[in-house]
């Protein structure tokens, strides 16, 4: 009798043991996703700032009464780069705002018929287009990795093994209140005959940069909450 | 705020799986109560009754395997869709770029179809493989907004393995096909019924019964079966659309993409119905204006109004309402 005793201790201290291990690691796996996440942000921030001189460059020569929206663009652009090296919250700030000045550049374009046959300046802005979206989806992927891994320090059985060991939350990527402004651009032409033009002020773009929720720390199990706050994209011309 | 409640794409989704769960389960059931009543029937054993249910399922697995491993270069060659790359479908292979980020995926092979009748699909069994065929005349028609719903559609049922589900459902409902059509055959050219004596004693009356219930299952089941599984391919579709969602967050896209294919008239010249149950919106279908249990894919009206329910907005009572509201 006593060494089945024996052997169900065995066996329960192997289990806890086992489960523990895994439990760390999968913490661990879950901290890192959100390193490489941060780190793809990085490289479309990067790609960003290289491709705006080109596009300045192309659309000076027609812009002659619109140069103080090519210079703030510029400007931006060289606090992003200086930024990106100070740390996450100066740099998410200094991004934001080169955002908000393209968006104002983009609409600015939409009303020189010359710029919108150029193919260069087209194809320009169909690269800048794709990069926004890709940045904007790049933090949509990075607070996901970081909503799996909050829940998962926070969730049984997980949070007894995450507080000691040292696993901390970590923040979600916000955006700030002047990104979420849209400069005025002119709706009729949204939606038929755009097809193969790029929709300048990507609307999903803009949602994208918010956070899918400042979640409620959800009770275990139960999926966050949509906050209903997030405007619907309709034109309501 | 509107009257319409404002749903989540978490909740549609979670849903959406619970369905297709519960679907799958009521499939295996069949199957396994006709296994059991067929071998119980004729021979008295139980034994019997799960070795044939068994054996079933192993054929049909056999003849699924070759389609889910070259299925998906079969269907795009029946498709005539051509691959492209940065170079000849930059704005399209900037899109797939997009979402494969917002997916954590890996990026997909990219196909073009030239018809100008609006349609897309997707196929591979797991993220690792996966092919996405559009037509030239979805290219064409919308916006790049719409291109990405669309898009978040077809590589949500890559993502949600939805290849591999559908052709998990595919080999029960066929080995209850299978399983009913041999019984079927043996017993009415076999003349077997009610020569075989029960082996464990005692089976008489209750084995006369069972096998009674095996011929009522083997004439409803195939039929049953083959709704369920049109039942889960509806289901994915709502999965798909509400992953799209999840993607993007912007279920208007996918609303006006849904809205465009839908209303344009032409058929797609290369489908047929091996492959229409693959299509974003089934294109032989819905050009006949029918839409019933069974149906691919949902009404389309059904798709958009869950869409609608996820932006705040109020469900439409038909497709015309959509373009007198001014939102085309």
């Amino acid at each position: 009798m006593g060494n089945l005793l024996l052997i169900i201790v065995l066996v329960l201290i192997v289990v806890v043991v086992v489960g523990g291990i895994l439990i760390y690691n999968g913490l661990v796996q879950r901290r890192l996703r959100i390193d490489e996440a941060y780190a793809q942000i990085q490289v479309q921030l990067k790609r960003r700032w290289d491709l705006i001189p080109n596009l300045v460059n192309a659309v000076k020569g027609y812009m002659g009464f619109e140069q103080s929206v090519l210079t703030q663009v510029t400007e931006a652009r060289a606090s992003a780069v200086t930024a990106g090296a100070q740390g996450p919250a100066a740099s998410a700030a200094a991004e934001n705002a080169l955002t908000a000045s393209l968006r104002s550049l983009f609409a600015v374009v939409e009303n020189y018929p010359q710029l919108k046959a150029n193919e260069n300046v087209m194809n320009l802005q169909e690269q800048l287009t794709t990069t926004e979206n890709q940045i904007s989806f790049s933090r949509q992927h990075y607070n996901a990795t970081v909503l799996d891994y909050n829940t998962s320090i926070q969730t049984f059985p997980s949070v007894l093994i995450a507080g000691p060991l040292g696993f901390i939350k970590r923040e979600f990527f916000e955006a700030e209140e002047a990104a979420q402004e849209r400069p005025t651009v002119d709706l009729g032409t949204y939606g038929v005959g755009q097809a193969a033009a790029p929709v300048p002020t990507a609307p999903p773009a803009v949602d994208m940069s918010a956070p899918p929720a400042a979640p409620p720390m959800a009770p275990p199990a139960a999926p966050p909450s949509e906050p209903p706050a997030e405007p619907p994209t309709t034109p309501t011309a | 705020m509107s009257a319409a409640r404002t749903e989540t794409f978490y909740s549609q989704i979670s849903h959406n799986k619970r369905m297709s769960l519960l679907l799958v389960v009521i499939i295996t059931a069949v199957l396994a109560a006709l296994g059991l009543s067929i071998g119980y029937g004729l021979t008295g054993s139980v034994t019997a009754g799960v070795i044939a249910m068994a054996g079933a399922m192993l054929l049909a697995a056999l003849l699924s395997s070759a389609s889910y491993f070259n299925g998906d270069s079969l269907v795009l060659t029946a498709s005539q869709a051509r691959e492209v790359d940065e170079t000849s479908a930059p704005q399209l292979m900037n899109v797939v770029r997009e979402l494969s980020i917002a997916a954590d995926v890996p990026m997909p092979r990219v196909y073009i179809i030239d018809d100008s009748a609006p349609n897309a699909f997707a196929t591979g069994r797991d993220p690792q493989h996966a092919s996405l065929a559009i037509t030239t005349g979805l290219l064409q028609k919308l916006d790049r907004e719409q291109l990405q719903g669309v898009i978040g559609h077809e590589m949500s049922h890559v993502r949600n393995y939805d290849i591999r589900f559908t052709l998990l459902v595919g080999v029960l409902v066929g080995s209850i096909a299978l399983l009913a059509d041999v019984f079927l055959r043996f017993t009415f050219w076999g003349g077997v019924t009610g020569r075989r004596g029960s082996r464990e004693g005692g089976g008489g009356g209750a084995q006369a019964i069972v096998l009674a219930i095996a011929f009522a299952l083997a004439i409803l089941a195939p039929i049953f079966a083959g709704l369920v599984q049109l039942a889960v391919s509806r289901q994915r579709e709502y999965l798909a659309d509400a992953s799209s969602v999840d993607l993007t967050r912007n279920p208007v896209g996918l609303e006006e993409a849904l809205a465009k294919i839908a209303e344009d008239q032409e058929p797609l010249e290369v489908a047929n119905r091996a492959t229409q149950h693959l299509y974003i919106v089934n294109p032989i279908k819905k050009l006949s204006g029918t839409q019933n249990l069974f149906s691919t894919h949902p009404p389309i009206l059904d798709r958009i109004n869950r869409l609608r329910a996820l932006s705040g907005q109020p469900p439409l009572d038909s497709l015309e309402a959509r373009s007198l509201a001014g939102l085309e």
